[in-house]
């Protein structure tokens, strides 16, 4: 009886060491589940969520503080994504987020711009080139089209122009037309 | 006799040869202007190197290759550089892409060329002219061809492709049968930088002419003529090798990764005529049939409009409405008559009503699987259609969506007449759009956190040095509070600390920037 317990003892204390140590030594730094949300949404970084950024955005949803369906740039294929990641239901944009946007990249008028460097400051990606009373531009390959440019600009130069489609871009539309014109 | 093996399923449909492959092939006149798309390959496009207004000459270089995976576009023909701007090409998004407009001078004027014995150039050497020349695989998928042959050397197997399964084209058929000492030339090419232990010549029992005259041609050469039963699709690359060899091409994987290589007669006819007359690739054999009045194959200079090669074969009859650039299985539809022909342009189809009749309405899947039973790949096309309708792309790629070659075959046996590659294409597509925007928003997030990071930095980097100087002027007051003391008539202790702790601060501020401690100086 007493070899019994002091067994079942000595192992408890075993088991509880080994979990303890692999608490210590593979602790999960941070919450796995906001990096699962960061990486669905378009880090286009714009705050248009209401949130400085994606991935405070991501963090109030891993939360629960944050609807899913408050990032425009992710569109509803976005909100689509976190609800499957989530459990949760579809649920449509809210009436104070703004509709989605083709993509477009900001572009500045260089004969107006006057090297301020507020829109520098301004940029969430370092997409933009300048420096004090110099000309800025943009670095359209890095620009996310957050539109966070625009406002601070003292003499309204930036301009978002919608992204042209090319061939490298192009994609095959869903055939859904075809099908939904002859079904009876 | 060679044992021939089968791949899963193909089907045989209605192959409408005759009427093209009978005629002997014509060169086609020069045409009133020439349209030069940069963009006629798998890959970068390729440079300009030329401006409006230039003069050039026949077989100049227009556009040079850009990197490695590129090929070169050269003047079909001696004339003048119109302009170099966005025009429509045959491309199912009918979206523009810059083009050389080139008007013929009417001279047909040669830049100086000459043939070169390949034997005595290095590897790398003749593969860089391949380049140069614009080599591109003409079996309809341009792949540059000295970056196919970059890392085939040593390999098992060297196939040439004369299937030409796809019903009404016949340019390869007409190629063989007129051009064949020239093949077996462009083979020997192939043969030397690929170095391979047996060569075969893949042909469709339904080209007897082609199949005696290539048969001829390779009378001690090595290279074995094999002739193979008719099927759709049998000039797949990966059913070819199937056939030909019995081995499969893994998934994901390349024809090289099993020894085999894979090239075109049409390309090998293209290799001798820039190995042996130092002619780069301008012109190209190809099919005009369909709703015309006399079907034929014409040698067309590259860029020449449809409308001008239509013409050539009687003109369009009444009741056409449209064409198809390629084949009518793996073709693209298009409208537009001025639209220029390219290196992977094999046929011109004039459709009509009657030979092409709009497919009934589509209905829903009833899950017979005949699709699968047809299946080149061994897919499980029903499967596909289901996850690529529901935009489950995940699950679509798992299903191996991407071993897919479109040959549409399913297509052409779905008795619910669903447009079932569409749904593929779109799945596709669709797939590849999501990783470019995945690799976008990677770069952003890259960037915004490097930002925040640097933020962060300099906010640090300031605090310490306001801690720094805090402490210099907390020691300089601790200073002149000691000094005090020995002078107790100097006026309210406190003051007189301050004072001196300012005096400090000013004396450390007017120092020169050399005396200065180095940690301040940072």
């Amino acid at each position: 009886m007493l070899t019994a317990l002091l067994i079942m003892s000595a192992l408890a204390l075993l088991l509880g060491a080994v979990l303890g140590f692999s608490a210590i030594k593979f602790k999960v730094e941070g919450n796995p589940l906001v990096d699962k949300i960061d990486a669905i949404l378009p880090q286009t970084q714009c705050g248009q969520c209401s949130f400085p950024g994606c991935k405070p955005y991501a963090m109030a949803i891993a939360a629960g503080e944050a609807e899913i369906n408050r990032c425009p740039p992710g569109g509803e294929e976005g909100i689509r994504k976190l609800a499957d990641l989530l459990g949760k239901e579809f649920i449509p944009f809210g009436e104070d987020t703004a509709a989605p946007k083709p993509k477009s990249v900001a572009v500045i008028d260089e004969n107006t711009c006057i090297g301020c460097t507020l829109c520098i400051q301004a940029c969430p990606v370092d997409a933009i080139s300048g420096a004090a009373k110099q000309m800025h531009t943009i670095i359209e390959s890095e620009c996310t089209g957050c539109e966070l440019c625009v406002p601070p600009c003292p003499v309204d130069c930036i301009t978002m122009v919608p992204l042209p489609q090319t061939l490298q871009t192009w994609k095959w539309q869903y055939p859904e037309a075809a099908l939904e014109k002859t079904a009876p | 006799m060679r044992k021939l093996h089968t791949f899963h399923g193909g089907i045989h449909p209605d192959e409408h040869k005759l009427m093209s492959s009978t005629p002997p092939s014509a060169r086609a006149p020069l045409p009133p202007r020439l349209i030069l798309p940069l963009q006629q390959h798998i890959g970068v496009r390729a440079k300009t190197v030329v401006q409006a207004g230039d003069k050039v000459l026949k077989g100049q270089l227009l556009a040079s290759s850009v990197g490695m995976l590129s090929a070169a576009i050269h003047a079909p023909t001696s004339g003048t550089v119109v302009s170099i701007e966005f025009q429509a090409v045959a491309h199912p998004s009918g979206l523009p892409e810059l083009c050389i407009l080139l008007k013929p001078d009417g001279e047909d004027r040669w830049i100086e060329h000459s043939g070169f014995d390949y034997r005595a150039l290095p590897r790398e050497e003749l593969l860089t002219r391949l380049r140069d020349a614009g080599i591109v695989g003409l079996g309809g998928a341009t792949f540059p061809t000295h970056v196919k042959l970059n890392n085939a050397q040593g390999i098992q197997t060297l196939i040439l492709n004369g299937a030409e399964c796809e019903p009404w084209i016949t340019t390869d058929d007409r190629l063989m049968r007129e051009r064949a000492a020239e093949i077996v030339q462009g083979i020997e090419v192939l043969r030397y930088l690929a170095q391979p232990a047996e060569t075969l010549i893949g042909i469709e029992d339904n080209k007897p002419e082609a199949i005696a005259a290539m048969q001829q041609a390779c009378n001690g050469s090595g290279i074995e003529v094999v002739v193979i039963p008719t099927l759709y699709p049998s000039g797949g690359e990966k059913q070819l090798i199937k056939i030909l060899t019995g081995k499969e091409v893994p998934s994901g994987g390349r024809p090289l990764n099993i020894g085999v290589a894979c090239s075109n007669v049409a390309t090998a006819c293209a290799i001798h005529r820039l190995v042996n007359h130092g002619e780069p690739m301008i012109s190209r054999l190809i099919t005009v049939t369909g709703n015309v009045k006399s079907p034929q194959n014409f040698e067309a200079l590259i860029g020449t409009p449809i409308d001008e090669l239509v013409q050539l074969a009687g003109g369009a009859l009444p009741d056409s409405n449209g064409f198809i650039v390629g084949g009518p299985m793996m073709g693209l539809e298009v409208t537009n008559a001025q639209l220029p022909v390219v290196k992977g342009s094999n046929c011109i189809i004039v459709k009509s009503g009657k030979l092409f009749p709009a497919p009934p309405p589509a209905l829903p899947c009833i899950r017979c699987t005949r699709c699968v039973q047809v299946c080149p790949a061994e897919l499980q096309p029903q499967d596909l259609y289901w996850f690529a309708k529901a935009k489950n792309l995940g699950k679509a790629q798992s299903f191996h969506l991407f071993d897919c070659i479109e040959c549409g075959a399913c297509s052409y046996v779905c008795p619910s007449n669903i447009p079932l590659v569409q749904y593929y294409r779109f799945a596709k597509s669709q797939i590849w759009a999501n990783e470019r925007d995945k690799e976008a928003a990677d770069l952003a997030r890259e960037r915004h956190e490097f930002q925040l990071m640097r933020i962060e930095r300099d906010k640090q980097d300031k605090a310490e040095k306001l801690a720094q100087k805090e402490k210099a002027a907390l020691a300089a007051k601790a200073a002149a509070a000691a000094k005090t003391q020995g002078e107790p008539d100097a006026g309210t202790g406190a003051d007189a600390a301050a004072i001196d702790a300012l005096r400090a601060q000013v004396r450390e501020i007017a120092r020169p920037v050399s005396e200065q401690p180095p940690e301040k100086s940072a």
